[in-house]
């Protein structure tokens, strides 16, 4: 087969029939560890057994009645395992295999909706027939995650028929070079990794560079803990990110391309590895590509588990099979990468966003996000929030739309959504910093974020609720970058280590006055005097904490005590007598037996004995047991 | 031509490592994917065929050493025949993953930097994060992931493995 496909897959040309029916099951990672294969087992025997015919395969005629498939994913990772039923637009939530029955004999035989395993807005008490009207999803405006959640990923034909390399096909044969740059510069596309640097002058400076031989590499490395943006794209619709990253490859005149994944991610591997060969076979990608007579080359490369290869040099530094060690700045990549010839390195995001705007122009692009940073972008939000998953909103929608209206807002320790319960939202990860109440009207972009001391970063959103110590997440953010630390400058790799044993100090109830000061001075220290991203960053998360919870900090430090009775070695657990009703559970489950008391009259925690494990607060439903 | 290294009868255990060296062209610039590869047979990187691989490629043992610690996917001591990771990402840690972490190495006696178990049965590690933060906490055991757990349900996972490897 050749490039010729594209025409004969002209989504205007197929599918002229009535919509067919389809069956999606998500696929995704979270879905996955909630037995969504085994449901896609249940569909294909049940759906068999109704006598229904069924295909698997994508096919641009609908040639059978039903087509069952599993996507990538869906974004609702919180509900899964999710079912999609097509054209009825109806989302099914945590559907277990006994449920599949239901679902064919009512849904796909009768057409009527089964109403149990519909999404019920905790807010209104509505069932929710589908992404229309589940407040998840109609506040949020998806195009890197269009597709994903509907098509297959590991066919290349549905992602034809959807449109797909339609963008590089035009990029390759009828635009120059100037003319693609032009127009991702005119789209005002920053890098979605994190420092969001104009993808338009990335290209540009490496366009220029005469030289024979240039590289693209895709950053998949998402390394931030607590965001998996990266990893859903390539495993819902990796085609997009190969396409975006052919383009890039046609922009600077790069003959050779990578991407550079995550290992922890097997599933995006195995996606983009499939999408890879699948275009190579199609005579996307070879030695003629697109029949340009230009050859173009990818392969996919897995990462060996260090955070600091998501730094440029240092990932350039690994593919080259050194230990990932960043090297100073300028020479840029773009003049200097990757075996000392021009390099572009882009994020996965940043890429699928590329084919967007060679497709639809960078005009349509702008019409979303703010005009510094024009677009949409995608976090993964996660922690106390009520629906945790993956959203794409454009940038400049407030902190207050994403936590509470999309992610419905904060729960407590039992899952419960709390009105009042925000205490603070973590973005950027381990370089980022916290937004709190004050900031939830803020909106969410580049520039005001870096105002405030914090940074979109990939994308990770972390909310945390009332019970959350901050001490204990700068120390858990400073643990991470103290080990992930490559080690060549000596402010990171010894500064980190100090900022952490104060941190350690402060928990433990060791610290002084002193030690807050010399911290801030450290900090500050480690910022200036790091070579990379790393560690200019590392210190965030103790500044921004500093800045917005002196508070906590004075806590531990002057009165050896923590607010949120997280921190084990200051907690005093104690019952308060007014809300205790004496119901001797927290007694039954304390296993040290340092909880006493007769049955309907309040307890008491002998301090001596217990050992501070936190079980009776976890148990008292009255929330009698407070300081743990 | 017949290579210097290709193994003789003393050098049996190295064949699969010449193959893959031979895959990846005895490039040094492969030296990660190659290292993947041998863990990928050993499970793990034993110092005398990190040593081999440094000879075939001709760069230093300590480039390949320097390689071989500087990355946290690659071991240099065996593992037991069960991991259990435990996810500690930010979404994780926020949703208590340690008090999991800490039960689990409770109930298989891991003390101190302790990671693999005497018998060889279980090694317990953490990771940073595994992408499935929806779900958080998350423990991955053998490779399936168990979403929102809790202490006692990470201890039943570990308990149902030790009741199938006793029956």
């Amino acid at each position: 087969m050749s490039a010729n496909i594209l025409n004969i897959l002209d989504p205007a040309a197929g599918n002229g029939g009535k919509p067919q029916r389809r069956v999606i099951v998500c696929a995704g990672t979270g879905c996955v560890a909630n037995g969504a294969y085994n449901v896609i087992k249940a569909f294909e025997q049940q759906i068999k057994a109704a006598g229904i015919n069924v295909t698997t395969e994508f096919k641009p005629e609908a040639t059978r009645d039903l087509r069952l498939n599993k996507s990538g994913c869906q974004g609702f990772c919180q509900m899964g395992p999710l079912v999609t039923i097509l054209p009825d637009e109806i989302l099914y939530n945590k559907v277990k295999t006994e449920d599949v029955a239901e679902i064919v004999s009512q849904t796909l035989v009768g057409g009527k909706v089964v109403d149990r395993l519909l999404y019920v807005d905790p807010a209104t008490k509505k069932h929710c027939k589908g992404i229309s009207d589940i407040p998840f999803y109609q506040r949020q405006q998806r195009f890197v995650l269009k597709e994903c959640g509907t098509i297959d990923p590991e066919s290349l034909h549905e992602y034809i028929h959807h449109g797909g390399y339609a963008a590089a096909k035009k990029a390759i044969l009828k635009m120059t070079q100037e003319e693609i740059v032009q127009e991702i510069t005119k789209s005002g596309l920053r890098g979605r990794g994190g420092g969001g640097f104009p993808t338009g002058r990335k290209w540009e400076a490496a366009r220029t560079q005469k030289n024979a031989k240039k590289y693209v590499i895709c950053n998949a490395d998402e390394g931030d803990p607590g965001a998996f943006m990266n990893r859903s794209v390539m495993e819902g619709n990796p085609h997009s990110v190969l396409e975006g990253l052919m383009i890039a490859a046609r922009a600077i005149g790069a003959d050779e391309t990578f991407i550079y994944v995550r290992a922890e991610y097997p599933l995006a591997v195995a996606r983009m590895r499939r999408a890879v060969e699948d275009a190579q076979k199609m005579g996307f990608l070879g030695d003629n590509a697109f029949g340009s007579g230009q050859a173009l080359n990818c392969e996919v490369l897995e990462g060996a588990g260090a955070f600091v290869c998501g730094e440029e040099t240092a990932m350039i530094a690994s593919i080259e099979g050194q230990r990932g060690m960043p090297r100073p700045k300028p020479p840029f990549p773009a003049q200097s990468g990757l075996w000392g010839k021009p390099t572009i390195i882009n994020n996965v995001e940043t890429l699928a966003h590329v084919v967007r705007v060679i497709n639809q122009g960078a005009d349509v692009f702008r019409q979303l996000g703010s005009t510094a940073s024009p677009g949409t972008k995608t976090f993964a939000l996660t922690g106390h929030v009520a629906n945790t998953g993956l959203i794409e909103v454009p940038f400049g929608t407030t902190l207050r739309e994403v936590v509470l209206n999309i992610g419905g807002g904060i729960t407590d320790r039992r899952g419960k959504v709390k009105p009042d319960g925000f205490k603070a939202v973590q973005i950027g990860g381990p370089s980022g910093g916290c937004l709190t109440k004050e900031h939830l009207d803020l909106p969410l972009d580049y520039d005001s974020l870096r105002n405030v001391g914090a940074m979109v970063g990939s994308g990770g959103l972390v909310a945390m609720n009332e019970k959350t110590c901050m001490v204990s997440i700068a120390r858990f953010f400073m643990d991470f970058t103290q080990r992930e630390s490559c080690g060549k400058c000596v402010l990171c790799r010894e500064g980190t280590r100090q900022l952490l044993s104060m941190l350690d100090e402060i928990i433990e109830g060791r610290a002084t006055g002193e030690t807050l000061d010399s911290m801030e001075k450290l900090a500050h220290a480690v910022q200036k005097g790091s070579l990379c991203g790393l560690g200019k960053t590392a210190p965030n998360p103790v500044l921004s904490t500093l800045r917005y919870f002196r508070h906590e900090y004075d806590a531990h430090v002057f009165h050896k005590h923590c607010p949120t009775g997280q921190c084990k070695a200051l907690a005093k657990p104690s019952i308060d007598p007014v809300k205790c009703k004496g119901c001797t559970a927290c007694a039954r489950k304390c296993p040290v037996g340092a909880i006493t008391g007769e049955k309907k009259k309040a307890h008491v925690i002998d301090q001596i004995k217990c050992i501070v494990c936190g079980a009776c607060a976890d148990t008292c439903k009255f929330e009698a047991v407070v300081g743990v | 031509m017949r290579h210097p290294l290709t193994p003789d009868g003393n050098g049996r255990k190295f064949v699969k490592v010449f193959t893959i060296l031979e895959k990846h062209g005895r490039k040094p610039s492969r030296l990660v994917p190659i290292l993947q590869a041998v863990q990928e047979e050993y499970r793990y990187l034993p110092e005398e065929v990190l040593t081999y691989v440094a000879t075939a490629l001709d760069v230093s043992p300590a480039r390949v050493f320097g390689v071989a610690t500087f990355y946290s996917h690659f071991a240099i001591k065996p593992k037991g025949k069960h991991i259990v990771r435990l996810c500690d990402g930010t979404a994780c840690h926020v949703k208590d993953s340690i008090p999991i972490l800490d039960a689990i190495r409770k109930r298989l006696k891991l003390e101190g930097k302790k990671a693999t178990t005497d018998d060889m049965m279980f090694t317990v590690e953490t990771v940073a994060c595994l992408g499935a933060c929806g779900l958080a906490p998350v423990v991955v055991v053998d490779d399936q992931v168990h979403g929102q757990m809790t202490p006692e349900n990470g201890v039943k996972l570990v308990e149902e493995i030790i009741a199938k490897e006793q029956s």
